[in-house]
C-alpha cells in the first residue's frame, strides 16, 4: 500500500523543506500519504481534514442552486425556467445546504479538529465511531445526490405532507432517505464528542477551564442526541406514507398533516441552534486573542450555550402560528419564543465587552467576528419581529423569514465558519494564507451578503411569499438588487477557495501559535502531530490567560 | 383596478385598521431594534479603532460589577421586547375572534387554484369581491395539500388545511384592489395560485353580485366541474397526457384526423365529451379519451361548455398558464 501513496510523499517537499523544528514527518497530515491512510483514518483530525473537503463540495452544490434561485427572480414572469425548475433549485439548495453544510460544518470540521486539542486530548474517545460517521455521512449524501441527478425534488427542504406523500411526482424518496441516513452520522458525532468532553479531558482540565467553544460543541451534542431522533422517527414515517401508504400524516389515510410539522420543527428548530452555538464558539475564541484580552463575563457565556440548547427545545411551535395549531399554543410558544433572546444577549454584549479596552488587531479572522457579530444581532431581532404573533401573521412564509434566517445561517454560520477556518488554518495545515486577499474577501462577503439579504426585509413586509418561482411586477427591482448582492457574494466565497488552497503549497510555515492566541490547541506545532502532544500540555490556572485581564475576572476567579 | 406597478414601493397599503395597528407595531418595534443594535455596532466601530493594537488608550481595569451588568444585559432588553409580546398576542386574540354576524365567505384551495362563494350562492376563482364597513369570515379549506390564503392589504394569512376548517376574518375600511395569494408552498404552480381581492362599497359589492357575479358564477361552476371530471388532468398545458389544449378552442375550426373541418360549437363539443371515439377525431391524437356518457348529467354538461367558451378569458386561464 506504500508504494501506491509516492504522490503526496517525501519526494515533492524536499524543495520546500521546513526550518521548522518540528520533526515534519511526525504531524498528522504527513505521517502517511496513503489514499487508504486518508480513507481508513481514525485520527480524528485526519477525519475533520474529510470532512472539511465533502462539506466544501456540498457547499458548492447549495451555492450554485441559489445561484440558480437567484437567476431565475431576476424577472418576475418565470421567463428563465419553468416553474417545476425553480422549484426543485430552492429545494436543492435547503436540503444541501442545511443539511450537508450548515449542520455538519463547524462541529464534524472544527469540532472533530479541535475539541481533542482544547481539552488535552489524544483523540475522541471512538476514533472508529469518528470514521463510521463520515462513512454514514457521506451514504447520505449519495442517496441524495441520486434524487437530484435522477431528475431532482420539489417538496423545499421542509418535506410537508401531504406534499411530499402524496402529491409531489419527483424523487422524493431517495431524498428522504438521504437525509434520514445523514441523521445518524449527527448523532454519532454528537455521542463522541459527550463522551470525550466528558471523560478524556486533560489533569487539571476542570469544566470552568474548558473554552467556550468546548462549550458550545457540548450544548451541540446534546442536541444532536435529543432532537436529531425525532427528525429520523418523522422521516421514516414519511417514507412509509409516500412508498407504503401506511396513513399517519395524510388525512386521506386518515392521518393529521399539522402532525408532520410539530415533528419536523421538534427537530428543525433546535437543528437552528445545532447551526447557532458552534459559531459562537468560533467568535468566542476569536475576539479574545484578537483583543488579547479575556473573555468577558465567561461563566455567563458558558451558561448561556447551555441555556440556549435548552429553550430551544420549547419554541418549535413558532413556526407553525398560522398553520392551525391551537391558539393558546401560539401563546405559549410566541412568549417563550422572547425568552430566547435572553441567553443571545448575553453574547453579544460579552463580546462587545471583550473588545473593550483591548489591544486590537484586525485581522481576517476578527474581520468575519465583527461582521458576525452584527448580522446575528440583526437576525436575532428580526427573530423577535417573527415570534410576534400579529407581526408572524403577516410577515409568516414571506421573503421577510427568508432574509431573517439567511442573517442568522449565512450572516452567523458561513461567517463563524469563514472565521474559523482563517483562524485555525495554520494550526489544520502547516501554512498561513494571505492576509491581503482574506480581508478583501471578508469585506466583499459583507457587502455581498447584505445587499443579498436586506432588501428581502422590505420584499418580505411589502407581501412577497417565498418560494415563488414568478412574482408580481412591482418587486422587481428589489429583487433584481438581491440578484446583484449574490453574484458579488459568490465573488467573496470563491476568493478564499482559490487563495487557502494555494497556500496549501506557497504559503509561508505557520508557526505554533502565529496569532499569540490561548488555548491548548496553539500550544502543539503547526501541524500538530499524530497524537497531538509530544509532552502533556500544561492546563492554564484559568481559561483565556490573555495580558489584558478585565476587573471582572477577578471578581470571578479572585 | 389591479394593484400599483410602481417599480419601487417601500410600504405596503393597509386597508383596515388591524393593518394600520400591525404596521405600528413594526415600526415600534423597529425603533426598539434600533436602540439596542445601534449602541452594539457603534460601540464595536468605535472599540476597533480605539483600541487598536499599539493605540496609547486607557487600558486600566474599569471596575465594573460584572455580575449586575450582565444580570442588566439580560434583562432590560428582555423585559422590553415583552412589551411586544403582548401588543401581538392581543391583536392575535382579536384576530382569532370573529364577531357573530361576520359574513361568510366559503375558500376552497386546491392546485392550484382558489374557489371562493359568496353566502348568496356566487363564486369565483382566484379573485374575491368583498364589501368594506363590515367583518368578514372566510372559513377555508383544501382539497389537496396544505395551502395558505395570504391577504397582504390586512396583514393577515392563514393555512388551508385538507383536514379541518380554518377562519380568518377582516373588516375592511377602505377600497381598493390588492395582490391575493397562496403562502403555503404547495407544489408547481405554487406561485401563480392567487389573483386579486377587491374591497367594495357595499352598494358597489350588490352590483357586482347581480351581475359579474352571476356570470361569474356559471363559469366558475363549470371551472370546478372542468377539474372535477378529471378533465384538467389531460387537457391542460403541461399535464402528462398530451390532449389538445382546450383554451380557446370554442368556435375555431377544427381540422379532423380524415381531413374534413368542422367547427368547435356546442354539439361537436357535447359530442366529443359523450363519445369521444366518435368518427371525428381530431387530427393528430390518439385516441386515448374515455367516455362520459351517463357519468355527466345534462345540466353539468351544459355548464361545463359554458366555461369552455369562457375559457380563453376567464380568469382561470390566466392562473393556469
Amino acid at each position: 500500500m506504500s508504494a501506491s501513496g509516492s504522490i503526496g510523499g517525501t519526494a515533492r517537499r524536499e524543495p520546500h523543506a521546513p526550518e521548522s523544528t518540528i520533526g515534519r514527518k511526525a504531524d498528522y497530515l504527513h505521517a502517511e500519504s496513503t489514499l487508504r491512510s486518508w480513507f481508513l483514518a481514525t485520527d480524528h483530525k485526519r477525519i475533520a481534514i474529510l470532512y472539511l473537503t465533502s462539506i466544501t463540495g456540498f457547499f458548492v452544490i447549495g451555492a450554485l442552486a441559489a445561484g440558480i434561485v437567484r437567476l431565475a427572480l431576476v424577472v418576475p414572469n418565470g421567463a428563465i425556467m419553468t416553474n417545476d425548475t425553480y422549484n426543485k433549485a430552492f429545494t436543492i439548495h435547503g436540503v444541501v445546504m442545511v443539511w450537508f453544510f450548515l449542520i455538519p460544518s463547524i462541529p464534524a470540521t472544527f469540532g472533530n479538529f479541535l475539541i481533542p486539542l482544547m481539552i488535552g486530548a489524544k483523540d475522541l474517545a471512538f476514533p472508529k465511531l469518528n470514521l463510521t460517521s463520515w462513512y454514514v455521512f457521506m451514504a447520505g449524501a449519495l442517496f441524495t445526490l441520486v434524487s437530484v441527478v435522477l431528475g431532482g425534488v420539489d417538496t423545499g427542504w421542509t418535506f410537508y405532507a401531504p406534499l411530499s406523500t402524496a402529491f409531489s411526482n419527483t424523487w422524493v424518496l431517495p431524498a428522504l432517505i438521504g437525509v434520514t441516513i445523514v441523521g445518524f452520522s449527527s448523532i454519532l458525532t454528537g455521542l463522541n464528542f459527550v463522551v470525550t468532553i466528558h471523560t478524556m479531558r486533560a489533569p487539571g482540565m476542570t469544566w470552568f477551564k474548558l473554552p467556550i467553544f468546548v462549550w458550545t460543541h457540548y450544548a451541540t451534542s446534546l442536541i444532536f442526541l435529543l432532537a436529531t431522533p425525532v427528525i429520523t422517527t418523522a422521516l421514516i414515517l414519511l417514507i412509509m406514507e409516500r412508498g407504503f401508504h401506511i396513513g399517519v400524516f395524510d388525512p386521506a389515510y386518515g392521518g393529521d398533516p399539522v402532525l408532520f410539522q410539530h415533528l419536523f420543527w421538534f427537530y428543525s428548530h433546535p437543528a437552528v441552534y445545532i447551526m447557532v452555538l458552534p459559531g459562537m464558539g468560533v467568535i468566542s475564541e476569536i475576539v479574545p486573542a484578537f483583543a488579547q484580552k479575556k473573555l468577558f463575563g465567561y461563566r455567563f457565556v458558558a451558561y448561556a450555550s447551555i441555556g440556549l440548547a435548552s429553550v430551544t427545545f420549547f419554541v418549535w411551535g413558532h413556526h407553525m402560528f398560522v398553520n392551525g395549531q391551537s391558539d393558546l399554543a401560539s401563546l405559549v410558544f410566541s412568549a417563550l419564543s422572547f425568552a430566547v433572546a435572553v441567553p443571545s444577549a448575553v453574547k453579544v454584549y460579552n463580546w462587545t465587552a471583550t473588545i473593550h479596552k483591548g489591544s486590537l488587531r484586525l485581522d481576517t479572522p476578527m474581520l468575519y467576528a465583527m461582521g458576525y457579530i452584527g448580522l446575528f444581532v440583526l437576525g436575532g431581532l428580526t427573530g423577535l419581529y417573527l415570534a410576534t404573533l400579529s407581526i408572524n401573521q403577516h410577515i409568516h412564509a414571506t421573503y421577510f423569514v427568508v432574509a431573517h434566517f439567511h442573517y442568522i445561517m449565512v450572516g452567523g454560520t458561513v461567517l463563524a465558519f469563514l472565521g474559523g477556518l482563517h483562524f485555525w488554518w495554520p494550526k489544520f495545515t502547516g501554512r498561513m494564507y494571505s492576509e491581503p486577499w482574506g480581508r478583501v474577501s471578508a469585506l466583499l462577503i459583507f457587502l455581498g451578503f447584505n445587499v443579498t439579504f436586506f432588501p428581502q426585509f422590505i420584499l418580505g413586509y411589502l407581501g412577497m411569499p417565498r418560494r415563488y418561482a414568478t412574482y408580481p411586477p412591482e418587486f422587481q427591482l428589489l429583487n433584481v438588487l438581491s440578484s446583484a448582492g449574490a453574484t458579488i457574494l459568490a465573488a467573496g466565497y470563491l476568493f478564499p477557495m482559490l487563495y487557502l488552497v494555494y497556500s496549501l503549497w506557497f504559503g509561508r510555515k505557520a508557526a505554533a501559535n502565529p496569532w499569540n492566541a490561548k488555548g491548548l490547541e496553539w500550544e502543539t506545532a503547526s501541524p500538530p502531530p499524530t497524537h497531538n502532544f509530544l509532552t502533556p500540555p500544561e492546563v492554564p490556572r484559568i481559561p483565556y490567560d490573555y495580558p489584558i485581564q478585565a476587573q471582572e475576572s477577578r471578581d470571578q476567579h479572585g | 383596478m389591479t394593484p400599483s406597478h410602481d417599480s419601487l414601493q417601500l410600504w405596503p397599503a393597509a386597508v383596515s385598521t388591524v393593518a394600520s395597528e400591525t404596521d405600528l407595531l413594526i415600526l415600534a418595534f423597529t425603533v426598539l431594534t434600533l436602540l439596542l443594535t445601534v449602541p452594539v455596532f457603534v460601540a464595536i466601530t468605535y472599540f476597533a479603532l480605539r483600541y487598536r493594537e499599539g493605540s496609547e488608550a486607557d487600558r486600566s481595569p474599569s471596575g465594573i460589577r460584572s455580575n449586575l451588568i450582565e444580570i442588566s444585559w439580560m434583562l432590560i432588553p428582555f423585559l422590553l421586547t415583552l412589551i411586544f409580546f403582548v401588543w401581538g398576542a392581543r391583536m392575535f386574540i382579536a384576530s382569532k375572534t370573529a364577531p357573530p354576524d361576520a359574513m361568510v365567505i366559503e375558500a376552497v384551495g386546491r392546485q392550484w387554484m382558489w374557489k371562493f362563494q359568496h353566502p348568496t350562492g356566487q363564486a369565483e376563482i382566484n379573485d374575491l369581491h368583498v364589501p368594506i364597513g363590515q367583518p368578514i369570515r372566510l372559513r377555508i379549506i383544501s382539497q389537496d395539500v396544505i395551502h395558505a390564503l395570504y391577504l397582504p392589504a390586512v396583514r393577515l394569512q392563514v393555512a388551508a388545511l385538507p383536514d379541518r376548517y380554518t377562519d380568518l376574518w377582516f373588516k375592511a375600511d377602505r377600497t381598493g384592489t390588492y395582490h391575493l395569494y397562496c403562502s403555503e408552498y404547495c407544489g408547481t404552480d405554487h406561485s401563480v395560485m392567487g389573483g386579486e381581492i377587491t374591497f367594495m362599497n357595499p352598494g358597489d359589492y350588490q352590483d357586482w353580485l347581480t351581475h359579474a357575479g352571476a356570470q361569474q358564477g356559471r363559469v366558475a361552476a363549470g371551472r370546478t366541474l372542468y377539474e372535477a371530471y378529471g378533465c384538467a388532468g389531460c387537457h391542460e398545458p403541461g399535464s402528462a397526457v398530451k390532449a389538445p389544449s382546450l383554451a380557446g378552442l370554442y368556435g375555431s375550426q377544427v381540422k379532423l384526423a380524415d381531413g374534413r373541418t368542422v367547427t368547435a360549437d356546442d354539439g361537436w363539443l357535447r359530442e366529443k365529451i359523450l363519445n369521444p371515439n366518435g368518427d371525428r377525431l381530431a387530427d393528430g391524437y390518439k385516441q386515448v379519451m374515455p367516455s362520459f356518457a351517463g357519468r355527466i348529467p345534462e345540466d353539468e354538461l351544459g355548464t361545463l361548455i359554458d366555461f369552455l367558451k369562457a375559457y380563453p378569458t376567464s380568469q382561470a386561464a390566466d392562473a393556469t398558464r
